[in-house]
C-alpha cells in the first residue's frame, strides 16, 4: 500500500509538472501576446507592461521564476484577462462552483447509473434492459452540448421554479448538472451490466444461492461488491470528463466557475491564468486517479495482494 | 489438433474442407444477425453518401450569405430553411459532415499507424523498452486529455497555416484543396497526437502474448527480419482488437471534434462542422429551435449508428467478449 501511495505520488509530480512545462512554454510560442487588442500599443509601454509582469526575462528565466514563485511562496502569479485579480484568487472563488455542480453531476450519474445496470443485468434481455441500455447509449450519444440546450428549450421554459440560464437559485444546479451527468450514467449503467452479468454466473453465487441465501441477499451483498468494479474503474475517466464536460456546460448555463475561465484563459493568452487552471486541474487529475485505485484496492481483495 | 482428424468420419471432413469460412466470412454471418448493427450499418453508409456521393452531383453552397433571406422555413429551394445568415441550413449540415467526418477519419487512421508501431514495437521487443514505452503511455494518459488536445492545436495552428502558404506558393497546389486541408489538419494532428494511447495499450498487449507463440519462433528460426515478423505475422493476428477499438474510436473522435468547435476552438468560420452549427444554433435557441435541432439530431443519430456498428463489429468479431 505504501508503495502504491509512494509511486502514485511520483508519477502525480512528473505528470503535473511536464504538463505545466507543456503549458508554460505552449503559450508563449504562440503568435501576438496577451496584451494585445484592438488598440495598438506603443512599444515602449509594451515593454512597461511586460517588465510589470515580470515577463522581460528570456523564458527560462521566466520558468524558472514561475516555480520559485509556485513553490516557494504558493503564488500562481496575476490574470492579464481579469484585470487586478491573482489566478489563485480566481480559482478559490470559482472551483467551489465548479465543485458543486461537478460533484452533483457525478452523485447524479453514479446513483442513476448504478442501480440501472444491476437491474438490466437482473432482468436480462427483458424490457427493463433493452429500455436501460437503449438509455444508456442515448447518454452516450447525445452529448451536454445537445441536452443542454433541449433541457433549456423544454424543462426550463416550462417550469416556473427552473431558469434557463444563471447561477442565484438552488434550482440552477439542476439542469447543468443533468447535463453534465447523463454520460456519466450511461457508461456507469453499461459497465455495471456488463460486471454483474459476468459475477452472477460465477461459481460463488451459485454456491449462495444453493445454500439459500436470499435473492437479494445474494446480489446487494454478494454480487455487487463484485459487479461495481468496472464502474469503479471507470470513475478517473468520469471524473476527467467532468472536467472537460463543465467546459461545456459552464458555458451553456452561465455558470460562473473554473471551466469558463479556462476556455477565455486559452482565447486570451493569459499565460499565468492558464498555466493555473491546468496545474490544478492536473492535481484534481492525480489525486481522483489515486482515489480511485484506493477504492479499488479496497473492494478487491486480489488486487491488494499484489501491490 | 493434429489427432483430430483420426476421429473424425472422412466425409464431414470433406464437408468441412468445402464450407471452410474464414474468421472474417464468420464475423460477417453474426454481424448480419444483429439487427441494431445492420440498422446502424444502413445508417452510416446513407450519412457517407450523403455527405461524400450526393456533392458530387451537386454544387455544395454553404458559405453563400444572403441577408435578405434570414431564418427561411423550409422550402422547394432551401429544404431545411436558412440560418441567421440567410444561408442554407442543408448545405451547411453536409458540408459540416464532411468536416466531422473527415477530421474523425484521419485522426483514427493515424492513431491506428502510431498505436500499431509503437504498441507493436513495445511488445514485440518486450523487457526494459517495454516497460519504459509503456510508462511514457501511462504517464500521458493520467493527462486531462482535452486540455492536451486544445493547447496542443493552439500550438501548431501556426506551423500548419506556414505550410499551407508554402504548399500553395511554391509547389502550386490548389489554393481552395490547400486551405480547406489547413482548416481541418491542427484538428486531426492535435487529437491524434494524444487519441492513439489506447490503442497502443491494445496493440502492445496483443504483440506481447503473441510473440511467445511458436509460428512466431517457426518465422525467426526462418531467418525473417524483425519488421516482416512485426507486420507479416503478429499485425495480421492482432487485426481483430484493433479494427473493434478503431470503430469505437470514430464516434468518440467526432464527439471531441464537435466539443472543441463548440467551444470555439475548432474548426474556424466560415466552415462549419456539427459542433460549431450546434454552438451557432444555440443562439438562437429561443427564436428558431430548427437550427440547433435538426444539426444535433443528425449528429446524434450518426453517434448512435456508429456506437451500435461498432458494439456489433466487437460481438462479431471477439464472440467470447459479447456481453449478451
Amino acid at each position: 500500500m505504501i508503495k502504491l501511495v509512494l509511486t502514485r505520488l511520483v508519477q502525480a509530480i512528473v505528470v503535473v509538472f511536464a504538463l505545466v512545462s507543456f503549458t508554460f512554454f505552449a503559450v508563449r510560442m504562440l503568435p501576438g501576446n496577451p496584451f494585445v487588442n484592438e488598440k495598438a500599443i506603443p512599444e515602449h509601454i509594451l515593454e512597461q507592461t511586460k517588465a510589470a509582469y515580470g515577463l522581460d526575462g528570456n523564458w527560462l528565466q521566466q520558468f524558472a521564476i514561475y516555480w520559485k514563485n509556485v513553490l516557494l511562496h504558493g503564488d500562481l502569479g496575476p490574470s492579464f484577462s481579469l484585470y487586478g485579480r491573482t489566478v489563485s484568487g480566481i480559482i478559490a472563488q470559482s472551483f467551489p462552483v465548479s465543485l458543486m455542480l461537478g460533484g452533483f453531476a457525478l452523485l447524479m450519474g453514479v446513483g442513476v447509473g448504478l442501480p440501472l445496470g444491476a437491474l438490466a443485468a437482473l432482468r436480462r434481455n427483458g424490457v427493463i434492459d433493452y429500455a436501460s441500455m437503449l438509455l444508456a447509449m442515448a447518454g452516450i450519444c447525445v452529448p451536454s452540448f445537445v441536452l443542454g440546450p433541449l433541457l433549456q428549450l423544454y424543462v426550463a421554459r416550462n417550469v416556473d421554479w427552473i431558469s434557463v440560464a444563471g447561477w442565484e437559485r438552488p434550482s440552477d444546479i439542476l439542469l447543468p448538472s443533468i447535463a453534465l451527468g447523463t454520460g456519466v450514467a450511461a457508461y456507469v449503467a453499461r459497465l455495471t451490466r456488463g460486471g454483474m452479468l459476468e459475477v452472477l454466473g460465477q461459481d460463488f453465487i451459485r454456491t449462495a444461492r444453493a445454500k439459500g441465501v436470499p435473492p437479494g441477499t445474494v446480489v446487494v451483498r454478494h454480487a455487487l461488491r463484485g459487479a461495481v468494479l468496472p464502474a469503479v474503474t471507470y470513475l478517473g475517466p468520469a471524473f476527467a470528463a467532468i472536467i472537460t464536460g463543465s467546459f461545456v456546460v459552464e458555458t451553456i448555463f452561465q455558470v460562473p466557475g473554473m471551466g469558463q475561465h479556462f476556455v477565455t484563459s486559452v482565447t486570451s493568452q493569459d499565460y499565468f491564468l492558464l498555466q493555473g487552471l491546468v496545474m490544478f486541474y492536473g492535481l484534481l487529475m492525480a489525486a481522483a486517479n489515486f482515489g480511485v485505485d484506493v477504492a479499488l484496492a479496497a473492494l478487491n481483495p486480489r488486487l491488494r495482494s499484489k501491490s | 489438433m493434429n489427432g483430430s482428424a483420426d476421429t473424425i468420419p472422412a466425409q464431414d471432413v470433406a464437408a468441412r474442407a468445402e464450407q471452410g469460412t474464414s474468421l472474417w466470412k464468420d464475423a460477417w454471418l453474426r454481424l448480419r444477425r444483429n439487427k441494431l448493427a445492420m440498422v446502424g450499418l444502413v445508417l452510416v453508409v446513407l450519412i457517407l453518401a450523403a455527405c461524400f456521393v450526393v456533392p458530387l452531383f451537386i454544387d455544395l453552397d454553404p458559405n453563400t450569405q444572403r441577408l435578405d433571406r434570414k431564418f427561411e422555413a423550409p422550402s422547394a429551394t432551401h429544404w431545411l430553411g436558412t440560418d441567421q445568415l440567410g444561408r442554407d441550413l442543408l448545405h451547411r449540415i453536409v458540408e459540416g459532415g464532411q468536416i466531422s467526418l473527415l477530421v474523425a477519419f484521419f485522426a483514427t487512421f493515424l492513431t491506428g499507424i502510431v498505436g500499431i508501431l509503437y504498441g507493436g514495437i513495445a511488445g514485440y521487443v518486450g523487457g526494459r523498452v517495454d516497460s519504459v514505452m509503456m510508462r511514457i503511455v501511462d504517464g500521458l494518459l493520467a493527462m486531462p486529455f482535452l486540455i492536451i488536445v486544445i493547447l496542443f492545436r493552439e500550438l501548431i495552428k501556426v506551423p500548419v497555416e506556414k505550410l499551407s502558404d508554402w504548399l500553395i506558393a511554391d509547389v502550386g497546389l490548389s489554393t481552395d484543396l490547400v486551405l480547406r486541408f489547413g482548416n481541418i489538419a491542427p484538428l486531426i494532428v492535435a487529437i491524434a497526437a494524444f487519441g492513439w494511447l489506447t490503442m497502443g495499450r491494445i496493440v502492445r498487449t496483443q504483440a506481447a502474448s503473441l510473440v511467445e507463440l511458436e509460428f512466431v519462433e517457426a518465422a525467426r528460426s526462418l531467418g525473417l527480419g524483425h519488421g516482416r515478423i512485426l507486420l507479416r505475422h503478429i499485425l495480421p493476428n492482432a487485426l481483430g482488437p484493433i479494427i473493434i477499438y478503431a470503430t469505437l474510436t470514430v464516434p468518440s473522435f467526432i464527439l471531441y471534434e464537435a466539443t472543441l468547435s463548440f467551444l470555439g476552438l475548432g474548426i474556424e468560420p466560415p466552415h462549419a462542422s456539427w459542433g460549431s452549427l450546434i454552438k451557432e444554433g444555440a443562439n438562437f435557441l429561443e427564436t428558431r429551435p430548427a437550427l440547433i435541432l435538426i444539426p444535433g439530431l443528425v449528429f446524434s443519430t450518426t453517434l448512435f449508428a456508429l456506437n451500435f456498428l461498432g458494439d456489433g463489429l466487437r460481438d462479431a468479431l471477439d464472440p467470447k467478449s459479447s456481453k449478451d
